[in-house]
């Protein structure tokens, strides 16, 4: 029977080799097909669940974190203390929904997944090191729930920039939703939430200070009068528009009117103070022409999507094709100019209206520009890395966007919107012992409505120094109120932001 | 000899023991990050039990294999500490790892008692009906009304008063020393062919009879229960155990087309065989329902590969019971290709202890028996380890020694226990015999004729 046995034996070691040579297509040569395969959620349950570094404002307030759960299917939850002050920053991490703002864009480094994060933790091969990164912001919390408790429960939102810098301090818009709970691990709290956000209108899950684009109105005269004078046409001093109470462009009969139907003109100083329509949208067809109107706005970062590291930071428009050459005609001071088949609509979009649109980051960085001596750096949020140590492993550097405006143009421009804060439509902004500039916008969304969305953008520093802070605000077009200007709805919310980095500078 | 294979026993259990704790501490170490307070307890517990089983086995089978003890042991405790280490999971009750250590107490307590009672492998020979009987009986016991119960789809188990029990558990071995001791004493009028049809030699139907009725029992009665993982143990045992004893490989074939048909007959008509079958061919067809276990099982595999996740540091729960059928797809996730490998060397170094105990026995008896339990241990641990694979199809079987489950690890320490046996009366004789052959001049002189 030995013969038997040993064959037996045989037998069975082959039944196991089988087996080995199984365990070896399963776990070595078929594991990455495996682990890839869609029916396999344990990566995603795996990702979802494991450590994940947390996100903190500059000052050292804690906004994302997760904490560590005992049981259930999923090993951690991601937190968020401060409910929906930072949901348009941080955004949400949802197993179901996948994540927003932050928590997308620098899912790897929270997660420790970068190729240095692992690199630098292959001493620790044997032993499970915790190389997650954690995120420092350049948000101010003081600022930010001043931005919330100044704009209160009207729509709008908040943009405050650190001008030399190009850090982001503060970043606000209402409505706004609570990510605990679209990030929840409860399925049915995060797609309840998840429906119940969407059916809105407007969803809150919309981070509108950089993802909407609205009618800049009086705003965008920065940008216009930036080019007049980049544009060599137009001096501080000429020409000088006739005081009138609308401007008709050629090739049309409707005129641009002025605010309430009053009259203004005067100079470039003259028509910023007054927010003076008929002279901005003159100069716009006669000094400026759409070429170098279009190149000025685009250098402010119309056309272009912001370098901001947030997803899906949406473009702000300017048209920059007016029909062809229609024909030439001449200014008062004897100059000739091109007109455009569409010269009507650019003298629209030179006010801010027509096809102009912008996002409440955008007017922001305009503010930043004028208060920076025209040099436009690029908007950040994270300004470095850290590990669990505490230890910096990458600093997101301060970078030069553009160069919008040569030196001389940028001066004139700011003594021209701190003129508008101290004489002009935007006094409300008035910080004794600072130097503020502001610009207010009462933007309409057509001419047969009179309801608008207010405006404001403001830059503020020490007298004859570059600025510290630029703001943007918006209050949107409320169909109760109906007309609210700039200056007496948006003012209010930007002096408190000005008012609040003063007392945190002494 | 026995001295030299117990103190080899005595360094091997304590070896696999400070293996277990330390796997314990690492399971531990990966699912709350604190080393086990009940650690010291705990080591002492293992050493108490299985220093225990050891001296049992010097008592009563002193001069038995010494692999096979320490070899059960180790894979017993690293089914313990998977079982520690998945309670409370989610679809893991919390309280196994208190039930199991209890059942490998009375396993133990079995193994021990398996020595004490059977002092000598003839008393199973002499007792061969009775077993079959038994055999026969314990695999009917989950058919009876008030007692059979029936449990994720199979009817395998027996509930009297408060115990319940899986009886097909007890009755492979009950089944092995049936065949065992039948085979022997037939095996040379099952050599003889008294019918030729074609290539088959076919001895005379009342010396086969027997055999055939105790298959097709099993066989009937698997199908009846539905449990196809033992249904093919049975008829593996039973095709093997023929074979070895009568050479005859027209046995072992008859035996693959008996099975061939067999399963062809089944899979058309029962559907929960197809099920099985349709599974292992495309799991992917019903990925969340019928296919989920054995997709989560794979992907728990992959997820693993070379060296695993780490103890504790894994997501086997996901795999529905885990703790019982599918424990190896745990240990191949967190300890990966180099433990799972690990472990089949465990049970090939079982396997070859149990069939040199076979070779080396000399009674006929002897020597089948031990060919019929190893077979029972390699064979199970291949069908459930295949099925978890997908090598074959999955047939729900506990893994011998690491699943969870009393009556698996009660009937596995009964099996080793009989194992033992027949090793240490076959060293026994093999050491009388050389003594004798060592002191030829002492015994001679007494029996000259003066």
């Amino acid at each position: 029977m030995n013969r038997q046995i040993r064959r037996f034996g045989a037998g069975l070691m082959v039944l196991y080799v089988l087996l080995f040579a199984q365990l070896n297509r399963l776990q070595v040569f078929g594991a990455e097909r495996l682990v890839d395969d869609p029916n396999n959620t344990r990566p995603i349950v795996r990702d979802y669940g494991q450590r994940r570094g947390s996100i903190s404002t500059a000052d050292g307030v804690l906004i994302a974190f997760s904490e560590e759960l005992d049981e259930g299917q999923f090993r951690r939850q991601r937190v968020y203390p401060e409910e929906h002050l930072y949901a348009h920053t941080t955004g949400f991490f949802s197993f179901n929904f996948g994540a927003e703002g932050l928590e997308k864009i620098y899912t790897d480094e929270l997660a420790g997944k970068t190729t240095e994060q692992e690199f630098g933790s292959i001493s620790d091969l044997f032993v499970d090191h915790d190389n997650t990164g954690h995120l420092i912001t350049s948000l101010n919390h003081e600022l930010q729930q001043t931005a919330r408790d100044a704009l209160g429960d009207r729509r709008g939102s908040v943009v405050a920039i650190e001008p030399s810098t190009g850090n982001v301090v503060a970043l606000w818009s209402w409505p706004s939703y609570d990510p605990n709970l679209l990030s929840s691990i409860d399925q049915d709290t995060s797609r309840a939430a998840w429906l119940f956000h969407n059916a809105l209108n407007p969803s809150p899950l919309i981070p509108k200070a950089y993802r909407e684009t609205y009618f800049p109105g009086s705003t965008f005269k920065v940008v216009t009068a930036s080019a007049a004078l980049e544009s060599g046409n137009v001096t501080a001093t000429s020409p000088v528009y006739p005081v009138v109470t609308s401007y008709t462009p050629p090739l049309t009969t409707s005129g641009i009117g002025n605010f309430g139907g009053s009259s203004c003109g005067g100079d470039l100083f003259e028509a910023i103070r007054r927010s003076c329509n008929s002279a901005i949208a003159q100069m716009a067809v006669e000094e400026i022409g759409p070429d170098t109107l279009a190149d000025v706005a685009e250098r402010f970062g119309f056309n272009r999507k912001p370098p901001l590291d947030l997803p899906a930071v949406a473009k702000s428009n300017f048209a920059t094709d007016y029909g062809p050459f229609n024909r030439t005609n001449t200014t008062a001071a004897g100059r000739d100019y091109d007109v455009f088949d569409n010269t009507p609509a650019f003298a629209q979009a030179a006010i801010g209206q027509f096809e102009t649109k912008a996002t409440p980051l955008q007017m922001a960085m305009v503010a930043a520009t004028v208060g920076n001596g025209g040099r436009l750096m690029a908007p950040k949020l994270v300004t470095e890395i850290r590990d669990v140590d505490g230890n910096v492993i990458e600093t997101n550097d301060d970078k030069l966007f553009d160069i919008p405006l040569g030196r001389g143009t940028a001066e004139l421009m700011r003594e021209a919107m701190v003129n508008v804060v101290e004489s002009g439509t935007a006094k409300r902004l008035q910080t004794p012992g600072w130097e503020v500039g502001g610009k207010t916008g009462t933007a309409q969304l057509a001419q047969s409505i009179e309801a608008t969305h207010a405006w404001i953008i403001s830059f503020v520093g020490r007298p004859g120094e570059k600025s510290d802070l630029a703001i943007a605000v918006i209050i949107e077009v409320d169909p109760e109120i109906g007309q609210q200007t700039g200056g007496v709805a948006a003012a209010p919310v930007a002096k408190a932001l000005i008012d609040k980095f003063v007392e945190l500078q002494n | 000899m026995g001295r030299v294979r117990r103190t080899t026993e005595l360094g091997l259990i304590v070896l696999g023991s400070v293996i277990i704790a330390g796997a314990y501490t690492l399971a531990s170490l990966g699912r709350n990050a604190s080393i086990p307070a009940n650690l010291g307890p705990f080591l002492g517990i293992i050493l108490a039990l299985l220093v225990g089983a050891h001296v049992a086995t010097r008592w009563l089978a002193p001069e038995a294999d010494g692999l096979l003890l320490p070899l059960a042991a180790l894979l017993n405790g690293i089914g313990y500490v998977f079982i520690v280490r998945l309670a409370g999971e989610r679809n893991v009750p919390s309280d196994l790892p208190g039930l199991q250590a209890t059942w490998t107490a009375l396993g133990i307590a079995a193994y021990v008692g398996t020595l004490l009672l059977v002092r000598n492998s003839r008393v199973l020979d002499q007792y061969r009906y009775s077993f079959a009987v038994a055999g026969i009986s314990l695999l009917l016991t989950p058919l009876v009304p008030g007692i059979g119960r029936q449990i994720n789809g199979a009817r395998i188990w027996a509930s009297i008063g408060p115990i319940n029990f899986q009886p097909g558990e007890f009755a492979k071995i009950a089944l092995a020393i049936f065949f065992a001791s039948y085979l022997v004493e037939k095996r040379e009028l099952l050599q003889i062919a008294t019918t030729r049809i074609g290539p088959l030699h076919i001895p005379e139907l009342r010396h086969i009879g027997p055999l055939l009725l105790a298959w097709g029992a099993s066989i009937v009665v698997m199908v009846a229960e539905k449990d196809l993982g033992s249904s093919l143990l049975f008829f593996a045992l039973f095709a093997v155990m023929v074979w070895v004893a009568t050479d005859r490989v027209a046995y072992l074939l008859t035996s693959f087309v008996l099975f061939a048909v067999g399963a062809f007959l089944a899979w058309t008509q029962f559907s929960h065989v197809q099920d099985r079958v349709d599974i292992w061919i495309d799991p992917w067809a019903d990925a969340s329902g019928s296919g989920f276990q054995v997709l989560q099982s794979m992907f728990a595999f992959a997820t693993g590969g070379i060296t695993g996740t780490g103890l504790g540091l894994g997501d086997p729960e996901r795999i529905p019971e885990v703790e019982t059928d599918f424990i190896f797809a745990a240990i191949g996730e967190e300890l990966g290709l180099v433990g799972a490998t690990a472990i089949l060397l465990c049970y090939l170094l079982m396997i070859g202890s149990g069939l040199r105990v076979a070779t080396r026995a000399e009674a006929p008896f002897d020597k089948l028996l031990a060919v019929g339990l190893t077979g029972l241990l390699g064979m199970q641990t291949f069908i459930i380890i295949g099925g978890v694979t997908r090598l074959v199809p999955l047939t729900g079987i506990t893994l011998p020694f690491v699943s969870y489950g009393g009556s698996s690890l009660l009937s596995n320490y009964i099996l080793l226990a009989l194992l033992m046996r027949i090793s240490d009366e076959t060293a026994k004789r093999e050491r009388v015999r050389a003594e004798r052959a060592d002191q030829p001049d002492q015994i001679a002189p007494s029996q000259m004729p003066a």
